[in-house]
């Protein structure tokens, strides 16, 4: 098991033919996940490295199967990507594509919603990998290995980083969600997820500041979660009113800030790391 | 972006919402030529963007066009909150009965938008919230559905406006709702809109967010960016394409990823504790997959800073190959020293990651003794306040 990715995944690539596409299309069938189709408007029939290309999403899920669609087109195409890919009934779409209006997010997600049958992870996220199993996205494969620890992080380079200091221990799933201002899978959604995994043992939540998502997963962990919880939350020494880089991560007055998330999930059990290292030996205290 | 009044106003003007004239000017002269357009009496209002603008003497009455040359004179160049006064806006003065409130914003919580109203405007809208929350009516808005003549009814009803400002404000509202999705804002908010003795319903202040994501198809919002307040850093920053932030610390900080970057400034805060107070001086962020041009150009930046007296570049590479990294820097080293600049700041480097072994042989063969090779992020973070400490 694992959570929203396994070995019974079957992925298509929408926006395999451009560079990116191509590119991490093929990391991704490096890392053992199994690519069974690309998608590109006027580019059916073509092939990259063996793997077909369809016009279609529709096309594509009728001649492989497809479960999961990584989504790799520019910005002014991702909210008619995301809207395909629902209407073509895939359960799982992952937006990595990053500078997308919040308008056409909303709207996007707005529509998955709907539809009852897509669950959206992004935008601009780094995806998710089942280690040993699947990696939908741009996860490097070769930080970690399979094993019990659950992650889901807003942030993709902490994501790495935070793998990567228990890589001896191993993942079940590490899935990043994005720093946008409206995301399609939530820590919450990724919280329940994991606590219905048999094969996840502790959770590692990173945050960051700006909005409250993570003290509403405070709330959440509080009434819903029974498996132990580390966080680590970044941002600590941001100023007001400064963008740091996500467009969501941004400190508005009193709120949004590090320490309020701190003492929030603090407050439910949580043991929050002040550094990804001092998180990482937490990690490792609890699972002995 | 956040918009200056007179922006947003002009943004309202265009989607049909019932704005007051007016005239932005930057010197008296300009003051007094708008008063004398306009007629009658004039407010003269501070363009700044921050809130508390009456109360800091940026807004005031003139019955005159000199008198208007005057107030102008008064409140150009006046500090409000840390902004410098460059631009008033002259514009008819209304005479108001009744201020209330409505806005419409991104509401992250529920991925979705929110409208927010109320019949007690004019004051700020989080004392309203705390103070009297019934008075404070909050309903979601589909963004697929949008602001429909039902969702404006719905709205209206529940923050109860009277019914001689109904149909009015139910109007208004559609065509705020206008400018929020075809001017891909994230807020929109009028604060007050007013009705006159005449029952005529207006916006008299207005406050607009753009989304910056959503500049591509939006050709008129460039005209809108006013960079007399960034610093100038930043500026450059900018032109390059790099993300970066101005702090007030001493050491630079490079890194990749935000949330990676934002973890760097932290580690740099807790480590510089122990070398009094020694604190980042900027964040930057040079992006997944950045090339060695990239990294010369952030390079080029922060060393650029007079601030800054210790660099740390924490990169772990993902998409970002580590050897690129590291070549960045040797090329951004040789490129300074071309130009005369020779660098006289320690760098410190922790990179990991997709070809870590190669970019680390790489700084270790560069021959450039301010480079210092650090094997962890903590002690790299600790290295780096000693240096900035000079100790």
């Amino acid at each position: 098991m694992a959570i929203f990715l396994d070995e019974n995944s079957k992925v298509l690539v929408q926006g395999m033919t451009g560079s990116e596409g191509t590119k991490h299309t093929r990391r991704m069938v490096a890392s053992g996940t199994n690519v069974v189709a690309g998608v590109t408007p006027g580019k059916g029939g073509q092939e990259v490295d063996g793997i077909p290309v369809f016009n279609s999403v529709a096309d594509a899920v009728e001649a492989t199967g497809a479960n999961v669609s990584v989504v790799f087109v520019p910005p002014k195409f991702t909210k008619g990507a995301v809207i395909e890919a629902v209407d073509a009934g895939v359960p799982l779409c992952v937006v990595i594509t990053e500078g997308v209006p919040v308008h056409d997010t909303a709207s996007f997600f707005q529509y998955a919603q709907n539809s009852g049958t897509t669950r959206v992870i992004g935008p601009n996220c780094p995806g998710l990998i089942s280690p040993g199993k699947s990696n939908a996205g741009i996860i490097p494969g070769d930080i970690t290995q399979s094993g019990r620890i659950g992650l889901v992080s807003k942030s993709g380079t902490l994501t790495y980083q935070m793998m990567f200091e228990l890589r001896d221990i191993g993942f079940s799933t590490c899935l990043g969600i994005g720093g946008d201002p409206i995301i399609g899978t939530t820590h919450i959604d990724a919280l329940a997820a994991f606590q219905a995994d048999p094969d996840t043992d502790v959770i590692v939540m990173i945050g960051e500041i700006g909005g409250d998502a993570e003290e509403r997963a405070a709330a959440f962990i509080k009434d819903n979660v029974t498996k132990p919880v580390v966080g680590y939350v970044a941002g600590f020494t941001a100023p007001e009113g400064k963008t740091m880089g996500h467009a969501g991560a941004i400190v508005s007055g009193s709120s949004g800030t590090a320490a309020a998330k701190q003492s929030a999930l603090e407050a439910v059990g949580v043991r929050v790391g002040k550094t990804p290292s001092e998180t990482a030996r937490l990690v490792r205290d609890i699972l002995g | 972006m956040d918009l200056y009044e007179y922006q947003a106003k002009d943004l309202f003007g265009a989607h049909g919402v019932p704005v007051v004239p007016g005239r932005v000017c930057t010197t008296p002269e300009e003051a007094r030529a708008a008063a004398a357009e306009i007629g009658g009496l004039v407010v003269v209002k501070a363009q700044v963007k921050t809130g508390g603008r009456g109360k800091a003497g940026g807004v005031k009455l003139a019955q005159t066009p000199d008198e208007a040359f005057e107030r102008a004179q008064d409140i150009l160049g006046l500090d409000i909150k840390g902004h410098i006064v460059r631009r008033v806006l002259v514009a008819a003065a209304a005479d108001i009965e009744t201020e209330y409130y409505v806005s419409f914003l991104l509401d992250r919580a529920n991925r979705t938008f929110l409208a927010m109203a109320s019949v007690e405007g004019g004051m700020e809208i989080e004392e309203v919230a705390v103070n009297n929350p019934d008075a404070l009516a909050m309903i979601r808005v589909d963004a697929i559905e949008g602001c429909t003549q039902a969702k404006a009814e719905e709205i209206v009803d529940a923050a109860r406006f009277p019914a001689d400002v109904r149909d009015q404000v139910i109007v208004i509202l559609q065509k705020l709702w206008d400018v929020l999705v075809k001017e891909d804002a994230t807020l929109v908010e009028v604060n007050p809109l007013a009705k006159t003795p005449e029952g005529v319903v207006l916006a008299l202040d207005g406050k607009v967010s753009l989304d910056d994501n959503a500049s591509y198809r939006h050709e008129a919002h460039a005209a809108m960016v006013d960079n007399s307040e960034t610093d100038p850093i930043e500026l450059r920053a900018k032109e390059l394409d790099l993300n970066y932030v101005k702090l007030d610390g001493q050491v630079g900080i490079i890194g990749n990823g935000a949330g990676l970057v934002m973890s760097t400034l932290d580690v740099v805060a807790y480590a510089g504790q122990e070398f009094g107070g020694v604190k980042p001086a900027n964040f930057l962020d040079i992006g997944g997959g950045a090339s060695a041009q990239v990294m010369a150009n952030g390079l080029d930046i922060v060393l650029g800073d007079p601030d800054v007296t210790a660099v740390f570049v924490n990169v772990f590479g993902g998409i970002t190959a580590c050897d690129a990294v590291a070549n960045g820097i040797v090329q951004a080293v040789a490129m300074l020293a071309d130009r005369g600049e020779a660098i006289t700041k320690p760098i410190v480097c922790r990179i990991d990651g997709n070809n870590a072994i190669e970019g680390r042989r790489i700084l270790d063969e560069s021959g450039i003794a301010l480079i210092e090779r650090v094997e962890t992020m903590d002690d790299a973070a600790r290295r780096v306040a000693q240096l900035a400490a000079g100790k």
